[in-house]
């Protein structure tokens, strides 16, 4: 199991966004800093942070935060 | 649900079995955008009602109609995004308008047609341009677009160019050692792909290994024909100065983003599950056979938030029969020949019209 706080602060990081964010709602192109190149950005932090290969799909898929943390789940990082 | 036109293998559908799955759900787009658009409602209301019995029957849109009016399905409450295409400077732009869903199959399209090349793995990736045209999301060119669409099929970005157009060989080298032996992936557009990536690699005598490589390119051959480079030219080249044998050209507009044509083996241009292309007479409009050179149009099934799925482009190409299932390249083999001509008057044929004014 993997402190969630990890995937928090990557999204923090990558797509310069408050700490406070509401989660549960944050999506892609939902806010202004969530664009496709902040996009790109975040799947490279991701894969930096959690050390795995994100497929194209999986790219593609991953349009809101609760969506990249269940997808997660298939490279094997599983969420407390 | 996704359509199986997406979800099964692409460029694998026989021609015929394709046309008798596009048939109903063009159809059924045509009513869609007639019941959503009134501006495109309007433009069929114009037009006499034809037999209706297959492809080449079904209406078709002057893709120049997104430069002169905004057409639209939906809701402007719904509206995700509104994509303008490049446009030659004091030209018009076409805009085009997006929701989610449109979006959203936008992107799986492409990537379907992308994986059957590149495989599911995301590949390192080398882009034939400058870091800068991706920069400031502000002052997106057309070319920063193009390469932003084509990030999430890579990934270690590396630029191999520095804003005067030289190869950046520091960091050429440090990709090259990195991955060697991997597959990669190598995307730019046509034209800069051998004006400064290969003619530059010749002329600075660059050792450059890239025969593990895979190449995809856009963009038109306009400028190359001016020196008189063409596909086999632009092959035989790249294989000369890098080694690269896996290239695939691609066709596609911002009216149909995600419809990309993609070049095979055969080199020719296929489309995937769910575009197809009817060319047509200049003189008759009629579908033109097989060998005749005509006005391209395009079909899509992607195109829900505005109606885009049947354009008649401003490409001249030809259709040379349509490709086997076996060879794992179905689907009509399309050649595009470049743009339609445009009736300009300059250079001599000044004096003539000067003499037939006075």
């Amino acid at each position: 199991m993997t402190d969630e706080s990890t995937l928090r602060k990557a999204f923090v990081d990558s797509l310069d966004i408050a700490p406070d964010t509401d989660w549960e709602s944050l999506s892609y192109r939902g806010i202004e800093e969530w664009d496709s190149v902040a996009h790109m950005r975040l799947i490279a932090e991701l894969e930096d942070v959690f050390d795995i290969m994100i497929e194209t799909e999986d790219v593609i898929d991953m349009n809101s935060y609760v969506v990249a943390r269940k997808l997660l789940g298939k490279y094997g990082i599983d969420f407390a | 649900m996704l359509d199986e036109l997406l979800t099964r293998p692409q460029f694998s559908i026989p021609q015929e079995e394709k046309e008798a799955l596009l048939l109903p759900r063009l159809g059924e787009l045509v009513e869609h955008h007639r019941d959503a658009c009134a501006g495109y409602r309007r433009i069929l209301d114009a037009l006499p009602d034809g037999p209706g019995r297959g492809l080449s029957d079904l209406p078709y849109l002057p893709v120049s109609m997104f430069k002169s009016h905004l057409l639209q399905s939906i809701p402007d409450d719904e509206v995700f995004k509104v994509m303008t295409s490049s446009g030659t400077t004091g030209q018009a732009v076409s805009r085009v308008v997006l929701d989610r869903t449109t979006a959203d199959l936008q992107a799986r399209a492409l990537a379907a047609v992308m994986t059957t090349v590149l495989g599911p793995r995301r590949l390192p990736m080398l882009i034939v341009d400058t870091p800068n045209v991706v920069r400031d999301r502000r002052t997106f060119s057309a070319r920063g677009a193009g390469v932003l669409g084509m990030l999430s099929f890579g990934r270690h970005h590396t630029y191999v160019l520095d804003d005067d157009m030289a190869i950046d060989v520091g960091a050429l080298e440090r990709f090259a050692e990195r991955f060697s032996g991997q597959p990669v992936l190598v995307f730019g557009f046509t034209f800069m792909v051998w004006k400064y990536f290969h003619q530059q690699i010749q002329r600075r005598g660059l050792d450059v290994d890239l025969s593990g490589a895979v190449l995809i390119h856009s963009g038109g051959w306009k400028k190359l024909q001016d020196e008189a480079v063409g596909n086999a030219e632009f092959r035989a080249g790249l294989e000369r100065s890098t080694g690269l044998r896996r290239i695939h050209n691609f066709y596609g507009m911002v009216e149909q983003v995600g419809g990309v044509f993609l070049e095979g083996p055969d080199g020719y241009l296929h489309p995937p599950n769910f575009s197809d292309v009817i060319i047509r007479d200049p003189v008759t409009w009629a579908e033109a056979p097989d060998g005749q050179v005509g006005v391209i149009e395009v079909l899509s099934t992607l195109p829900r938030s505005y109606p885009g799925h049947v354009l008649l482009t401003e490409d001249l190409g030809v259709v040379h029969g349509a490709g086997s299932p076996v060879t794992g390249w179905a689907g009509k083999k399309l050649e595009v020949i470049g743009r339609i001509p445009r009736a300009e008057l300059r250079g001599c044929s000044d004096t003539h019209a000067y003499a037939s004014a006075s």
